[in-house]
């Protein structure tokens, strides 16, 4: 027993035999000490709890150092749009160098129309028609780099979000930046968004044979 | 007969129109999303409607809806050319009244099978 609950113990003990103005029974001084216990346990469970709360907040203030040192404005501002920059120019050149090949599909095609049927002509036709089909590569990477985008602009709100959760004050970096309004503004959802999912990968997709039988089952 | 080809990615419009010009069709149309192509089919009578699914701002599916929906152009033969390849899509759009659906990539001899089961020979 530390000096804080003899303490107790004492002043529970004048407090009792002031109000009864006379010694105490066994019975009594035994109620005294438990009454003293129940207090010190009461005070236990509080410390606990202050104990917990306090290395919470700890906690809460390493997470915002750790925060602020990665530097998240710079997430918002700086890598996302580079990154979605990036990926904007990998479309732009697919596109190009698909143009081009499809320009020079169309030459090969005129040349097809002056020659004779058959032979050279037909593998020539069958050539650029294969090219024609692989083409097609642009549209669906287009659209799986267009997915990717979103996802950093959905991590990028997140982030900001976070930041403003657990009171990192980014508001003087976000200030003027008209970057995270425009954001926002394509953070809109479609109307049919559930139905919209592009490209899938080959184990989320069903086939074109499978596709075949679905709408079959229609009829 | 007239053929209207809608899709966001120029790219792709400019595919399909030229392996439907292999195939013998010469009388294609362009769109670059659904109300665009409402727009289009106002002025012209189109034997083939080929879509894309994810456009804006109107989808295929909206588009497909409302070519239904008109007196107007409900005849008008649909199909869905994209990249959405999950059962609900197809089901979706089956629903809503499209004639067949072929998802992307495709080739060629799968763009002349759908057409012909949608249009017959040709």
């Amino acid at each position: 027993m530390n000096n804080d609950h003899a303490s107790l113990i004492e002043k529970e003990a004048t407090e009792r035999m002031r109000q009864s103005g006379r010694p105490f029974s066994k019975g009594e001084v035994v109620e005294i000490i438990n009454t003293v216990i129940q207090k010190i346990e009461k005070n236990s469970k509080h410390s606990s709890l202050y104990s917990e709360l306090k290395a919470l907040a700890h906690y809460i203030d390493l997470a915002k150092e750790e925060l602020a040192q990665l530097n998240p404005a710079h997430i918002g501002d700086e890598h996302i749009p580079s990154a979605t920059d990036e990926l904007d120019h990998v479309v732009k050149a697919t596109e190009e160098a698909t143009t081009k090949i499809m320009d020079n599909c169309e030459v090969i095609e005129g040349v097809c129309d002056r020659l004779d049927d058959g032979g050279d002509k037909d593998k020539l036709v069958d050539s650029v028609t294969n090219i024609y089909e692989a083409c097609g590569f642009q549209d669906i990477t287009g659209q799986r780099i267009n997915k990717v985008v979103k996802t950093l602009k959905h991590i990028e709100a997140q982030v900001d979000m976070m930041v403003s959760a657990i009171g990192v004050d980014l508001k003087a970096d976000m200030e003027g930046n008209p970057q995270k309004e425009s954001v926002d503004d394509k953070a809109q959802p479609l109307s049919d968004e559930e139905l919209l999912n592009g490209p899938q990968t080959q184990d989320e997709a069903i086939s074109q044979d499978e596709i075949d039988k679905l709408l079959a089952s229609f009829d | 007969m007239n053929i209207l080809v809608v899709d966001d990615y120029a790219t792709m419009r400019r595919i399909i129109k030229n392996l439907l010009k292999q195939l013998g069709f010469n009388n294609i149309y362009e769109a670059s999303d659904g109300k665009n192509a409402l727009e289009v089919i106002q002025d012209t009578d189109f034997g083939l409607i080929i879509s894309d699914w994810n456009m804006e701002p109107m989808t295929g599916l909206d588009l497909l809806k409302n070519v239904r929906a008109s007196d107007k152009t409900k005849h008008m033969p649909f199909i869905m050319i994209t990249a959405e390849s999950k059962t609900e899509n197809v089901v979706a759009a089956k629903q809503a009244g499209v004639n067949n659906y072929i998802v992307k990539p495709f080739n060629a001899e799968t763009l002349k099978q759908k057409m012909t089961s949608v249009i017959g020979q040709f």
